[in-house]
């Protein structure tokens, strides 16, 4: 890949990650009450407000506080939470953790699902399967996340309880930290008992999570398929006389996997913002829940953490979907 | 394609058929609401607390007691009416930006879409939340919270269109015979921009009413007694274990007008932009 891509790319990232935090700095400002106030609660004296404000900076003039504001999320500081008294990096960086698990796991089983049932109805076009499973995507983009998790707790946590109802681990159950995802590192430390927990843990939160993806990626790979496997080279594979699911799975998906590649990449992004409202659902320790919280108790810095952390991924993921993309498609490189 | 064949064509879409049909339909629930709801919607009955689906209360009751039937259907006119105003709202200014951008290019182009990056880096429930966060809870802020989130989208998508209409022949003749910038742009590049923003905004009704019901459940959207949908949710959420009913009715509303709007949206992309045709 050229160098001059690349950088291109990596300059428009800088500047994105440069515009968000200028807003992000803006829409603050832009809420209404006093910092200080809010911080110290409406007991706190005259002489008191005026020690933090400038303490905070907030004495200064906008552009010295944007100086202050922008020097110290550089440097990984976005200060304290007004909760906890904790710095807000630790915060974000353990339930970081807990997102990326579930997010993973919710994209593992969308693309599974998702592609399967692509294949499956592009090979069997207009069969019951196939408006089956496309009515079902239809229905998957169609649906309220929240209201799905809801149904889902309660057919199979209250009505059949056969799987938990929220958390990560049950209480009581303790697996070494190695990688910060509990289903990894209980399988790392040998303890199957906690993996099984933990994996009854992630099923609900992570299958309604990967409702929205599944559908758009089963939809996006019926339509990748039709057109390759209507393709000459398909037709020639077929006419060598190889095993069906030869053509099907090395001519025709490895040819329409281009386009799932980038909704994949894309959903991601989706599956950030789809968390917020899972977590929240399920009680599930991530960032998403944690921004809910934090903004129901007016913990702005707390919030202007979790926003920043978010675009960032949001930002770097959208980098690494269209690199790999010029990666695999030699001519967008060519456009670009 | 003239008007007429574009109606005719949409009528044979089994797909926008049934959308229309189901949009229609709640519509004219919307319409008649009061009409048709059997209790006040508002209006506490403690007595009838929790009391599941019945002949007296088809949807059953909520915590106050009120007939989650009735609040379905009050809720109707609050969701259409949620999608509405959420869509024009990122619409208008989405379609202008978009159409400065496209057609001016330079350094226009380079700032406003540089600016919609930004709002397009962050995740779009995510934004929606702070913006009602700044502008406080309420069913007003929630529709220009989700309306500003989209703006982007609908810039990108004109500028696109615009980029290729502006180097189509009759566009640059209009341009050589002296016709104005406003004239072309509003004239001639706009019409001839609008079937994809069409299919854009039917489908964006829809994603308006889910994001809007998702600050409904997380508390910051419509507020009680508001019989909105979203909100409904949320309260329906502490009473899961015991009461699923009162979480199932809303936000299967919810599903059922979103549905309408993405069939509807999607037999409208068959029949006004070929090129995209779902297969």
């Amino acid at each position: 890949m050229p160098l001059g891509y690349l950088s291109r790319r990596l300059f428009h990232l800088a500047l994105i990650l440069f515009g968000v935090s200028v807003l992000v700095f803006l829409m603050l400002r832009m809420i209404p009450g006093d910092p200080a106030q809010l911080l110290m609660g409406e007991y706190a004296t005259p002489e008191e407000l005026a020690r933090l404000r400038a303490q905070l900076g907030l004495d200064q003039s906008y552009p010295a506080q944007f100086w202050i504001y922008l020097k110290n999320i550089l440097q990984g500081d976005f200060g304290k939470s007004l909760r906890t008294g904790a710095p807000i990096v630790d915060e974000i960086g353990v339930r970081l953790l807990a997102t990326l698990e579930l997010t993973l796991a919710a994209m593992l089983i969308a693309t599974f699902f998702g592609v399967a049932a692509g294949v499956v109805s592009s090979v069997k076009q207009y069969s019951v399967f196939d408006y089956g499973a496309m009515f079902f995507a239809l229905i998957g983009v169609s649906m309220p996340i929240f209201w799905l998790g809801l149904m889902l707790i309660y057919f199979f946590a209250v009505k059949f309880p056969v799987l938990p109802m929220m958390g990560r681990i049950s209480m009581g159950l303790e697996v070494p930290s190695v990688t910060g995802l509990v289903v990894i590192d209980a399988l790392l430390a040998g303890e199957f008992g906690g993996f099984g927990n933990a994996l009854t843990h992630l099923i609900l939160p992570s299958f309604t999570l990967a409702t929205i993806p599944m559908a758009i990626i089963a939809r996006i790979t019926r339509s990748s398929m039709l057109e390759v496997l209507n393709k000459d080279y398909v037709r020639t594979a077929r006419a060598k006389g190889m095993h069906e699911a030869v053509v099907i799975l090395r001519h025709a998906l490895r040819n329409a996997f281009l386009p799932v590649v980038t909704v994949i990449g894309l959903n991601l992004g989706l599956l950030l913002g789809g968390a917020v409202l899972t977590e929240t659902i399920f009680s599930w320790p991530g960032l998403g829940r944690y921004v809910v919280d934090s903004l129901m108790g007016r913990d702005y810095a707390a919030v202007q953490g979790c926003i920043l952390v978010f675009a960032g991924l949001m930002a770097v993921i959208n980098l690494a979907v269209d690199l790999i993309y010029a990666l695999l498609d030699p001519r967008i490189r060519v456009h670009e | 394609m003239s008007r007429i064949d574009a109606f005719k064509d949409l009528l044979r879409n089994k797909s926008a058929t049934l959308g229309m049909v189901i949009i229609l339909l709640i519509a004219a629930v919307a319409a008649v609401g009061p009409g048709l709801a059997p209790y006040d919607p508002i209006m506490p009955a403690p007595l009838d607390r929790l009391q599941g689906p019945s002949t007296s209360h088809l949807f059953g009751t909520d915590s106050l007691g009120r007939d989650i039937f009735s609040r379905v259907i009050y809720g109707c006119r609050i969701s259409l009416m949620i999608g509405l105003i959420s869509v024009s709202i990122s619409l208008v200014p989405g379609t202008l930006l978009g159409l400065l951008a496209g057609y001016f290019g330079k350094w226009p182009d380079s700032v406003i879409m540089r600016l919609m990056d930004v709002l397009l880096a962050f995740p779009a429930i995510l934004l929606a939340i702070f913006i009602t966060a700044i502008l406080g809870p309420s069913l007003t802020n929630t529709m220009i919270a989700v309306g500003v989130v989209y703006i982007p989208h609908y810039a990108r998508i004109v500028r696109s269109s615009v980029l290729s209409l502006r180097e189509q022949l009759f566009i640059q003749a209009i341009g050589h015979l002296g016709g104005s910038h406003t004239r072309i742009l509003l004239g001639h590049v706009l019409p001839n921009a609008l079937p994809p923003i069409i299919v854009y905004a039917t489908l964006g009704m829809g994603t308006a009413v889910l994001q809007a019901a998702a600050l409904g459940f997380l508390g910051l959207g419509a507020q009680p007694p508001q019989p909105e949908w979203g909100a409904m949710l949320s309260e329906g959420r502490q009473y899961i274990q015991i009461a699923p009913h009162v979480a199932a009715f809303p936000g299967a509303a919810i599903l059922l007008l979103v549905l309408g709007f993405n069939l509807f949206g999607d037999g409208l992309r068959d029949v006004l932009d070929p090129s995209l045709r779902s297969r």
